[in-house]
């Protein structure tokens, strides 16, 4: 049944179905960053299976002039280019929306629907004719098809003329074809079809000077502001690019400018254990040190976690958390590491965590990892996930305040232990119970100790009794205590009308977060919210749930993480929280929040203010 | 003896090395092993090594994993810092604290359980990767302080001290680090001090993996009849192929040797080391014919003890990461962050 055609203007998603491998990647990436060049803010999204070439991978981009950044669920124009997939394509695109394909083929009749508006344009017959080498034939249809889009969608040519040059600024023969390559699929659009379609791009302010990186760059960067000089990993997706970005900032950043030798060490380890071990080595040994990991990677290093939290040893470890085991949905994302991550180890363990919201704040979280890994000397859980870490998100620009200093934490020089001050390596002295340490081969005589885990009293000396156990895990307590005030503070924001409903969330939920208050909203629904941006959790966080009778807890996971954290770690009664839970491996969307809390409200007849109005 | 503290008292005229130092100052706690147990011959050995190389026992960090073996290094240079870290997993734990500061000297003590089976993995990357260290296997074939089961350096066929026989193959630590790249490889016996010393201080001069396979006998489970880690078995079967002077820089020639019986090799830190020749056809400088002649010699039952290869001038993994002299943990702020500017350009070109 025929449908009117959507007509949309900056507020659209467009989806890219194409073949892993093909090279469309580039010409993708061009098609978001020219809409941001007019103005106006994309989130974009890569879906991608666990393979080099062949399967089907997504790119899904979504125009939001309103700034929405989160993933919004469902299709407005589909660029079918994969066949294998097309089915599905086909079906994903709402009612009234388009379908872009490659018409050198004739598709039968039945592997359409009348409900949306159907586009062919001959890709395959244009690249043919204009080249013969088959790789250019490839490359070229990409840029071909946006050429198409720019006039269907009236993106500026001018844009992606710019960002073409600047990409190939180094290769510039490479420019010219280029351009014209976008042109020939831009002039036959405008010669066969009707251009625009019902779905624009009008250029706007609402940009302003933000910047587009991914979360993965960003805590990368933040490992070089925060002084990080010794990084140890193994690869496994979706945290390589992590370690990869590192050793790119480094080399631009951290090479000593007169012997040109580097300021930093990379190793690619045989395995986490391996990875986990150097960090604690390192960090040990008074560097800056880290590792980046997925899930799996966190179960390996178990026992090194306990060591490190024993032992006392600063260490920083960015879980950028995935699904499952194994391979395949392990390339979609969840924020299923939260416990795992949590109480990390055998033993009586317990560990801090930061939950970057974005890629700035990843960048942010990443530098203050170290310090409070060095201040607190014990493992620090940065916890992202593959949609922050592998997508780029505009985000307000990082920033750097030139008169801050690394905070080493408590360290004795051998300055203080010829002084004669004394040394206990897990003597709490300041009641905080943070112990001094010193770094190994500071005095000829005096501050050694032998690093072991558990058993030992307050200077070091190994003993296997109870009370000195006892005494030492205590005084770990008191350490996490400490914790729950340098870790950030979560962000409370207060609901459009009082209410006693509130609801938590964290990390890459946000912004879908921050939409579906606003959709709830306008249901007429209020909710205070906080974001909690760190564990142990601030004092601030269960005096929100107090104030509230209900409050939900929002996650990326099967069994509510957080929340389990929260009734345990606060005493909370867990009626009181109620999950919402997405974890079907795709990025939650403000559609399904605003669906599941309406839903739960309608269970327990809570009526919306505004039904009450009208 | 383990519950009575070690004395402060010592002896006015022990002789004191170039520090002014003597062997006191490099001893740790009381050992805490059996009595006779070949680890606390290591130990001793470790000392004497140190001691007449005149280090300073602060400038040296000691690692090691899980075991009888790993619990030595608190018995020795008290002064310097100590890690007991997991099983198996001292390489790593090594290799983390060498990036951080490549200065100290670095002394890796681990077992046969922790280095061959557990944590073969990480010997194996360590050497490959040439970290800077010197890397002790105090090898028993057999685990003590879990009660004496086989461990993967144990004969096929030798018999434990309940009488059952191993039916597995052997790790040969010492060809598997022929063939990962370590660029100094010995075996010794706990027994045979004067063969260890020499060997300990040239290992920690060598600016490189070194690696020593020191079979030391575990007195309470694996030194009977049938055993092949005995001290019966190995000084009966013991085959040394070199003894070994070290002198750091040039030291008066004190002894005439026969012609062709003595070989000096020039280390990158400048020490000389004289290798006497035991066996005539033995080179330690050829890799592939080394790791033939242990091959040969091991399939009849010898024991191959000396400097078994060495390669004078290696490149460590700070040459290969090409890091600054400077030792990473000590760069301060204005070395490690690059400052706002730098992020106002990272900004704009992410625009």
């Amino acid at each position: 049944m025929p449908v009117k055609p959507l007509e949309r203007v900056n507020d659209f998603v467009v989806k890219f179905a194409n073949v892993n491998g093909s090279g469309s990647a580039s010409a993708n990436r061009l098609f978001a960053m020219s809409i941001l060049r007019m103005g106006v803010p994309v989130s974009p999204r890569n879906i991608f299976p666990s393979n080099i070439q062949g399967l089907p991978t997504w790119y899904e981009v979504r125009v939001s002039e309103r700034g929405w950044l989160g993933a919004r669920g469902g299709v407005d124009m589909m660029v079918a280019m994969n066949p294998q997939t097309w089915d599905k394509d086909v079906a994903s695109i709402e009612p009234g929306g388009y379908l872009f394909y490659d018409s050198t083929k004739p598709m039968p009749t039945d592997k359409f629907r009348d409900d949306i508006v159907v586009i062919g344009v001959p890709l395959t017959e244009i690249c043919n004719t204009r080249y013969s080498d088959p790789r250019q034939r490839q490359l070229f249809k990409n840029i071909i098809y946006l050429g198409a889009l720019s006039a269907l969608l009236e993106i500026e040519p001018k844009a992606i003329e710019t960002l073409l040059r600047e990409q190939y600024r180094s290769k510039d023969k490479l420019i010219a074809p280029n351009i014209e390559a976008l042109h020939l699929g831009r002039d036959w659009a405008l010669a066969n079809l009707e251009c625009p379609l019902g779905l624009r791009v009008r250029r706007a302010d609402a940009v302003g000077d933000r910047i587009f990186l991914e979360g993965n760059s960003a805590s990368a960067l933040g490992a070089v502001y925060g002084g990080a000089t010794v990084a140890a990993w193994y690869p496994i997706t979706p945290s390589s690019s992590l370690a990869e970005a590192f050793q790119s900032h480094c080399r631009r950043l951290r090479v000593d400018p007169v012997t040109k030798k580097n300021r930093f060490a990379i190793v690619q380890a045989e395995d986490e254990l391996a990875s986990i071990g150097m960090v604690i080595g390192a960090g040990w040994n008074g560097a800056r040190a880290f590792t980046a990991t997925s899930g799996p990677g966190i179960s390996l290093m178990q026992e090194f976690l306990g060591l490190a939290y024993f032992a006392e040893i600063p260490a920083v470890l960015f879980d950028v958390q995935r699904a499952g085991p194994s391979t395949g949905m392990p390339t979609r994302t969840q924020q299923c590491d939260v416990l795992a991550c949590a109480y990390a180890s055998h033993g009586d363990t317990k560990h801090v965590l930061l939950f970057p919201e974005d890629p700035r704040e990843c960048f942010e979280m990443g530098a203050q990892a170290f310090d409070l890994a060095d201040r607190l000397q014990t493992p620090v859980f940065v916890l992202l996930d593959l949609d922050i870490g592998m997508n780029e998100r505009l985000c307000k620009p990082l920033a750097w305040d030139d008169a801050k200093r690394l905070d080493r934490g408590k360290v004795m020089t051998r300055e203080q232990l010829e002084a004669g001050v004394t040394f206990g390596r897990y003597l709490d002295v300041d009641g905080d119970g943070i112990p001094f340490r010193t770094y190994p081969g500071t005095h000829p005589s005096k501050g050694s100790y032998f690093t072991r885990g558990t058993s030992r009293d307050r200077f070091a000396r190994y003993t296997e009794e109870g009370p000195a156990y006892v005494d030492n895990m205590e005084r770990l307590l008191r350490k996490h205590d400490t914790a729950k005030r340098l870790v950030p503070r979560p962000i409370e924001r207060p609901g459009p009308a009082p209410t006693r409903l509130g609801a938590i969330f964290y990390g890459s939920t946000s912004p879908a977060m921050e939409e579906a208050l606003e959709m709830l909203a306008a249901e007429g629904i209020a909710l205070d919210t906080m974001r909690v941006r760190g564990f142990p959790f601030h004092d601030d966080v269960p005096a929100f749930i107090a104030r509230h009778d209900r409050v939900f807890v929002v996650e990326q996971n099967r069994d509510g993480q957080l929340r389990a954290l929260l009734t345990v770690e606060c005493g909370i009664d867990p009626a009181k929280l109620a999950p919402i839970l997405h974890y079907d491996g795709t990025p939650i969307t403000a559609r399904f929040i605003a669906a599941a809390i309406g839903k739960a409200l309608r269970g327990w007849n809570v009526t919306p203010l505004r039904r009450v109005a009208s | 003896m383990t519950y009575l503290n070690k004395p402060v008292l010592h002896h006015p005229k022990l002789k004191a090395n170039a520090l002014g130092l003597t062997h006191r100052d490099y001893e740790g706690k009381v050992s805490t092993l059996c009595a006779g147990c070949g680890h606390d011959s290591i130990s001793a050995a470790i000392i004497q090594a140190c001691w007449n190389l005149s280090l300073e026992p602060h400038r040296i960090a000691k690692l090691s994993g899980i075991g009888c073996s790993s619990k030595t290094p608190d018995y020795f240079l008290g002064p310097a810092h100590g890690f007991n870290s997991v099983h198996g997993r001292m390489p790593s734990v090594l290799t983390g604290a060498n990036l951080a500061n490549r200065e100290l000297i670095y002394l890796g003590v681990s077992g046969d359980g922790d280095s061959a089976s557990i944590g073969l993995g990480q010997f194996a990357h360590s050497l490959r990767r040439g970290v800077n260290m010197l890397y002790i296997v105090e090898n028993n074939g057999v685990y003590g302080l879990t009660k004496g089961q086989f461990s993967a350096t144990a004969d096929r066929g030798s018999a434990s001290k309940r009488g059952v026989s191993n039916s597995d193959s052997p790790i040969d630590m010492v060809s598997l680090a022929l063939q990962l790249g370590a660029t100094f490889i010995a075996r010794s016996f706990s027994g045979d001090k004067t063969q260890l010393v020499p060997l300990i201080e040239a290992a920690i001069l060598h600016k490189g993996a070194a690696f020593i396979d020191c079979i030391s006998p575990c007195i309470a489970f694996n030194n009977h009849p049938g055993s092949t880690k005995s001290f019966d078995y190995v000084r009966a079967h013991n085959e040394a192929v070199n003894t070994l002077d070290v002198m750091i820089g040039r030291e008066t020639i004190t002894a005439d040797y026969a012609p062709g019986t003595t070989r000096e090799i020039v280390q990158h830190d400048g020490s000389t080391l004289r290798l006497h020749k035991l066996a005539d056809d033995y080179d330690p400088t050829d890799r592939t014919a080394a790791a033939d002649y242990l091959q040969r010699r091991h399939a009849k039952g010898e024991v191959v003890t000396g400097l078994l290869y060495l390669d004078p001038a290696p490149r460590d993994l700070h040459a290969g990461l090409d890091t600054v002299e400077t030792p990473l943990n000590r760069l301060g702020d204005a070395e490690l962050i690059p400052g706002a500017k730098a992020i106002e350009r990272i900004n704009a070109a992410l625009r």
